[in-house]
């Protein structure tokens, strides 16, 4: 378990897994800020 | 009602060791480690490996996917002596062949290869029946000395083969951007694989319909065809059409990041449906920029570097009532704005959506093809089994839809999926690899309806955060 609140993220995502806007939303939930968010494909 | 079909598709291979280090990822590391181009060259496959390699026999139609879930991994292992180059939907050329393509294909006068390398290619690629002898012998060679020179002053790429140089690739432009040597090599890769597999098309319908009966090409690939003025605003489809004989055609490009193709295919299906034309060819070269993509990975694994083929596809679509299966177009799936980006809205809206228009439920569709990467390729980087994870998100959504049992979501990947075995050129591995064999399998009697779900990584361009995807219904 990760604490995040008050935590600044970088969040990097991935086309056919957990996307970058999904995980975005999860960590500002939690209380973290997002300093940078990107989806990336790798095929 | 009555749909389009489709009546013929050819999938074909080009074997480009040689060119791994032009790809988007070696690029950039040779350029900061010049040294990685050793180590790139000693994990590279010869043609004969790679037209043995299972995956590929798949791609090709000699083998039928599904046969792979029953062979032992690493399939690259396992290779088969016996295989041939030349397959029930195409051919896997050798790198000298497709370095013939390319000189073929180039009407700039930008490639040189040597006399030796265009004689073989001209000897191989007419025993296969995809070239003329007239047409060979009007390419002029090059003087190894002038290739050399070209190379030496910065004005051209060297082309090799087997680590010796037999060409090069000159630039289009001293100061244009959009056409350097390398970009100009992406393009012409992307055209040459396209002609290749819309020559092979034509011959499998040679006798019934001739090129002068196909109107219009869509091409739906990735590279970016254009100048400084205009950077990916060209045109390739005319340009395939022109190479393969196609004299009273037109066409132009559908761009949707690696769904492109399947978005043809359905606009195609359109055109016809609307009456607007008779006989539109599907077109889609290979991505040179993917080339070696994770060969770090492989590197590092002492395994071959996997992603060193050049795909090609080209599918011919036709009036309802000719003989092949037929393009649902009443049961599109389009993911929309509104859809947003999370996995179970895109399957929801790719999938569910057009099963409930079309009134099926996921069991009435036979086998779905989704991305259909080679996992032997992605697994090695960390980026898993894509077409199995795709496959189980269906099942699960068929779950929660009480379509599926909870402990059935196993049984219908193996049922209705099928292993990945598409090399990672992005579009052509996006489901319409597999249009050949479900197209094979109907004609049998084999399958009655599969699905075809193609996504696009629009974000990646950074205009939008927003993914897409297409998808469609072929039925018998």
């Amino acid at each position: 378990m990760i604490e995040l609140k008050g935590k600044r993220v970088l969040v990097i995502g991935e086309r056919d897994g957990v996307n970058g806007p999904a995980i975005e939303a999860c960590v500002r939930s939690a209380g973290a800020e997002v300093l940078y968010a990107e989806t990336l494909c790798f095929v | 009602m009555t749909f389009p079909t489709i009546t013929a598709v050819a999938n074909v291979l080009a074997h480009a060791p040689g060119l791994v280090r032009y790809g988007s990822k070696p690029l950039r590391d040779i350029a900061q480690d010049p040294s990685t181009l050793d180590a790139i060259t000693a994990r590279l496959r010869t043609h004969v490996d790679a037209v043995g390699y299972g995956p590929n026999q798949a791609f090709i139609g000699n083998v039928e996917p599904e046969m792979l879930a029953s062979r032992a991994r690493p399939w690259w292992r396992s290779l088969d002596g016996g295989a041939s180059s030349r397959g029930a939907f195409g051919d896997l050329v050798d790198e000298a062949e497709l370095l013939g393509l390319l000189k073929l294909c180039d009407r700039a006068r930008l490639v040189h290869l040597d006399a030796a390398t265009l004689g073989a290619a001209a000897h191989r690629l007419g025993e296969r029946g995809l070239v003329t002898a007239a047409e060979m012998e009007a390419l002029a060679p090059t003087e190894p000395a002038r290739i050399a020179a070209l190379c030496r002053d910065g004005e051209a790429i060297p082309l090799t083969l087997g680590g010796h140089v037999v060409g090069a690739m000159a630039r289009g432009h001293e100061q244009d951007e959009a056409l350097t040597a390398n970009v100009l090599l992406e393009n012409l890769c992307g055209k040459a694989t396209g002609v290749l597999a819309l020559r092979r098309l034509l011959r499998m319908v040679e006798g019934r319909v001739a090129p002068d009966e196909i109107d219009f090409v869509l091409a739906g690939s990735e590279e970016a065809v254009g100048d400084r003025y205009q950077r990916g605003g060209g045109n390739l489809a005319k340009a395939i059409a022109e190479s393969a004989g196609l004299a009273t055609a037109t066409g132009f490009d559908v761009k949707a990041f690696c769904a492109s193709t399947l978005y043809a295919v359905f606009n195609a299906a359109a055109l016809i449906q609307a009456g607007v034309f008779s006989r539109v060819a599907v077109v889609a070269g290979g991505s040179l920029a993917k080339l070696g993509m994770k060969y770090r990975a492989h590197v590092a694994k002492d395994m071959p570097i996997l992603e060193d083929v050049l795909a090609g596809i080209a599918i011919l679509v036709e009036r309802p009532g000719a003989d092949g299966p037929r393009i649902r177009l009443d049961a599109v799936g389009l993911h929309t704005i509104a859809t947003g980006s999370a996995q179970q809205a895109i399957v929801e809206a790719l999938v569910v959506k057009p099963l409930d228009r079309a009134g099926y439920r996921l069991r009435d569709i036979d086998r779905y093809a989704t991305e259909m990467h080679n996992p032997e390729v992605t697994e090695p980087s960390g980026s898993g089994d894509v077409p199995k994870g795709n496959y189980r998100l269906i099942a699960a959504l068929g779950a929660m839809r009480g379509e599926i049992p909870r402990d059935g979501i196993n049984d219908f990947v193996a049922r209705h999926g099928m292993p990945g075995y598409a090399p990672t050129q992005g579009h052509i591995a996006s489901a319409v690899c597999y249009l050949a064999h479900a197209l094979r399998a109907m004609r049998a009697g084999k399958m009655r309806r599969a699905l075809f779900m193609a996504k696009g990584s629009l974000f990646l361009g950074r205009m939008t955060e927003a993914s897409d995807g297409v998808s469609f219904i072929l039925e018998a």
